[in-house]
């Protein structure tokens, strides 16, 4: 289409970032690994000490652990919360409409996860993405690891359809530049994130790990 | 027919609907696309599975052309 436009243009607001490729996805992955083995190892390594040194101090040895496990718990519960289920702001009518719409832009399979987990798969490049009103997942080829983003359409009040069809029309046309845009809240483990999520949204999670498990598998073929 | 479509707060409102042949339902639907354009609102075509455009200009052709707002880090 002769009028089509180069990239999202809302990379502009977020000019200072460098535009996401594989490469910085890479950097990131192992950004976060380490800064998550920084927090983790000093608490499980001075309670390991302190035990050796004194066993009597067993229960500071285990507040020490408490410590090394809660906190990739906290970052974890940040990344589940870009797709946690939020209550509709509106209308009934408008939410109907609106799923509607973006029915006619997903397929069959798409829709009846949607219907049952409030989410959207999208298979794309990078990975396999979770899309949901206020956030997206992105669950890497193999289906490990997750990068959790906060990502949303300048409008409350927009029904949670019209939500979802913002950020899926503006990732499938321009993945890279939706991945600059969104700010990162979390990058690990899928199974950390899965533990946080509602029950409800675990399948979708799920769909989306197999998913990603068949993108590697193509990869590597 | 190929239709104009915002996503809103009713869920989404058909702004012009228009066949190629009727040239003036086109301008019709042209004046409406800009006016959108001016309200900060983006055009958007789908282009095949799992792919989307953004457009500066009205693509007559396009069964579906849908204004989405801007989209930020949240």
């Amino acid at each position: 289409m002769s009028a089509a436009l180069e990239g999202l243009p809302e990379r502009q607001a977020v000019h200072w970032r460098p535009l996401v490729d594989e490469r910085r996805l890479r950097r990131t992955a192992n950004l976060w690994t380490a800064t998550t083995a920084a927090h983790v190892v000093p608490f499980l390594g001075a309670g390991a000490v302190l035990f050796a040194v004194q066993p009597l101090a067993l229960p500071v040895t285990l507040v020490s652990f408490a410590h090394a496990w809660v906190i990739p718990e906290l970052y974890a519960h940040r990344g589940a919360n870009v797709v946690k289920p939020k209550a509709p702001r509106a209308g009934a009518r408008a939410e109907q409409l609106s799923v509607g719409l973006l029915g006619d832009l997903i397929g069959h399979e798409a829709r009846e996860l949607h219907a049952r987990t409030g989410l959207v798969l999208e298979r794309a490049a990078l990975g396999v993405w979770l899309v949901g009103p206020a956030g997206a997942v992105l669950v890497r080829p193999g289906g490990h690891r997750v990068n959790c983003y906060c990502v949303r359409v300048n409008d409350p009040e927009l029904p949670s359809g019209d939500r979802i069809a913002h950020l899926l029309l503006a990732l499938r046309s321009d993945e890279r530049g939706f991945a600059t845009v969104a700010n990162l809240a979390f990058s690990g483990a899928r199974w950390r994130v899965r533990r946080r999520l509602a029950k409800s949204v675990r399948p979708a999670l799920d769909a989306a790990g197999a998913a990603a498990r068949a993108l590697d598998r193509v990869s590597i073929g | 027919m190929s239709r104009l479509i915002r996503m809103d707060h009713t869920g989404h409102t058909t702004l012009a609907e228009w066949t190629a042949d009727d040239a003036e339902a086109v301008d019709a639907a042209v004046a409406a696309f800009r006016a959108e354009l001016d309200q900060g609102y983006f055009g958007m075509v789908s282009t095949g599975e799992g792919h989307a455009e953004q457009v500066r200009d009205l693509p007559v052709d396009a069964e579906l052309v849908i204004m989405r707002l801007p989209i930020s880090g949240g």
